[in-house]
């Protein structure tokens, strides 16, 4: 049995995999089918000041090796998050990743300082929804705006504070340098990939917010590039998604500068996948008489 | 336990038309725990996402469930392709589904093409209480005819173009039945201007009417939020998932 512990900012993780934001809700459906405990974390459906209702259906599209997503952050607010889901996770043992998100930086301030006062281990900032009109991607497309919508929630909250990066952009390296400037504790990516489909026969798009986020193994390959890319360019944690879906992809991150990996659309698949690609970092590890997972963190060796 | 994801051998299948198979799974603690109107969230290999199917019997005996399906795409494709012996991965049995009431004197089932295969259970439990109404493209795409036969309900055929049955649309006979008869329950499944017509035809008669819904799905369980369907909820508007608050949904809390 390897060592899979690691600890980020402080925090200690009993296994380096965390389901990602969106795809598992507050976790009850799936303590169902496993015990939450099993994970090193839980990144829960980003949420926000006031409860959203969410985009018009059909939000899913299936893509080669993905799919599309468009919910457009629907979720019951974060009062209900604090009140009603959060002290049901605080039983659990593993960390929880607050992800929250707003229309403005003021939005954002508003919903951290809300979390400050409760016993949640670590805030991720969504900055890169897709799937929003007015703040989502638009604060993770530019370096100043993710720099002061970073200062402002560092501000407001001691709490570890993870900054999601979106893909979307020209360099995400340069976003990431900015939040490391503003305060970030770590950076986690990459989120959706902005995507689209149209249904032949009625020329419209599948999805009815006409695009969407991309995940799923296709990703895969862009999530390692910019993990790599960023964990060379920053000196805080880097959190790797995208993509994942086997425990070979989640040590393939790691190599790449993840500290840990998160698991979306690989859920989809196999609820059970978060649980196997644990069992499966194990055995690499074990094969290859590595004792701690830690040591496998940025040790691609690069041409 | 409330849902399961396992895989489970194929006791039997057989293509019934153009393009629709049968399959029997063996299942046993699955099949103990679906109730009509539930779904199995299918796994096609080679795709992300995996594909809701309707549960089109339950035999708690035998432990096995039945499902019919359409081959829609390349997903559906992939997993007609499975065959007898084989082992199909499901989670299962999800979602909300019809109400079931032994006080219920006379209740009327209605599908429409693909959408018949989710009667099937609920005129097994009716059986000579229930009138079903079936509606298909043509002849070539009846199915399921003889099943509904054995339970004993009332059945009643109709296609678009009067290839079998009578010539028309599930509201033609439906229409006539409400006008003859008390009705407690009204379930149906089918194209959305079907169920659309059928929910206001109920209303006006004041007859309970559920509808079982479709939408494009990622997790099936209530986690992703991806199946929104616009309902109300005591006058207040929210988006209501599929999988886990329907399929199966009172007609009336539908915004169409």
């Amino acid at each position: 049995m390897a060592d899979l512990s690691v600890n980020i900012c402080g925090i200690d993780f009993k296994n380096p995999v965390i389901p990602a934001s969106g795809v598992f809700g507050y976790g009850r459906e799936y303590e169902e089918l496993f015990p939450l405990d099993k994970l090193g974390g839980i990144a829960t459906k980003g949420t926000t000041l006031h409860r959203r209702t969410g985009n018009i259906a059909p939000r899913i599209a299936e893509t080669p090796s993905g799919m599309l997503n468009s919910v457009g952050l629907q979720n019951p607010g974060i009062d209900h998050f604090i009140a009603e889901e959060l002290p049901y996770l605080l039983k659990k043992d593993l960390v929880i990743l607050a992800n929250i998100a707003g229309s403005t930086p003021d939005e954002c301030v508003e919903v951290a300082q809300k979390l400050d006062d409760t016993d949640v281990h670590m805030i991720e900032l969504n900055i890169s929804c897709p799937n929003v009109k007015q703040g989502g991607a638009a604060f993770g497309t530019s370096c100043e705006m993710a720099a002061e919508v970073t200062r402002k929630v560092r501000a407001a909250t001691k709490k570890p504070l993870i900054v999601k990066l979106s893909p979307n952009v020209t360099s995400i390296t340069d976003i990431a340098k900015s939040v490391e400037a503003a305060g970030a504790d770590a950076v986690s990516l990459i989120n959706t990939l902005l995507g689209m489909r149209i249904d032949i026969n009625t020329r419209r798009p599948i999805l009815h917010n006409n695009v969407g986020g991309m995940s799923g193994p296709a990703v895969f390959p862009i999530a390692v590039r910019m993990v790599w890319q960023v964990a060379n360019a920053v000196n805080i944690p880097v959190i790797g998604m995208g993509g994942v879906s086997s425990g070979r992809d989640a040590i393939e991150l790691m190599m790449a500068g993840a500290s840990a990996v998160q698991v979306g659309a690989a859920i989809f698949t196999d609820p059970f996948a978060p649980v196997k690609i644990i069992d499966e970092m194990n055995e690499f590890l074990d094969s290859k008489g590595i004792a701690s997972v830690k040591e496998i963190v940025g040790t691609v060796q690069p041409w | 336990m409330k849902y399961t994801q396992g895989i489970f051998p194929i006791a039997a299948k057989q293509a019934i038309a153009k393009n629709i198979y049968s399959f029997t799974i063996s299942c046993p603690e699955v099949a103990q725990a679906a109730v009509p109107g539930q779904f199995v969230h299918i796994r096609a290999k080679g795709y992300t996402l995996r594909r809701p199917i309707s549960i089109c019997g339950i035999d708690k005996k035998k432990g096995t469930l039945r499902i019919v399906f359409e081959i829609r795409g390349e997903g559906t494709a992939e997993i007609a392709k499975l065959n007898e012996g084989e082992l199909i991965d499901m989670l299962a049995p999800l979602g909300h589904g019809f109400t079931v009431d032994d006080s219920f004197g006379k209740v009327v089932l209605i599908g429409g093409g693909i959408g018949t295969p989710p009667m099937l259970p609920l005129a097994e439990i009716y059986g000579e209480k229930a009138a079903v109404i079936t509606g298909f493209r043509d002849s070539s795409a009846v199915i399921l005819q003889d099943d509904f036969k054995r339970t004993g309900a009332e059945t009643i055929l109709c296609t678009d173009n009067g290839s079998a049955g009578i010539h028309g649309f599930v509201t033609q006979p439906f229409g006539e039945i409400i006008e003859k008869e008390k009705i407690d329950l009204v379930c149906a499944c089918g194209p959305m201007p079907m169920l659309k017509n059928i929910a206001a035809m109920c209303r006006e008669k004041g007859i309970r009417c559920e509808i079982s819904l479709e939408e494009r799905m990622a997790c099936g369980i209530g986690a992703c939020l991806g199946c929104a369907c616009r309902t109300k909820r005591n006058d207040e508007e929210y988006f209501a998932h599929v999988c886990k608050d329907g399929p199966v949904f009172n007609a009336e809390e539908v915004i169409w």
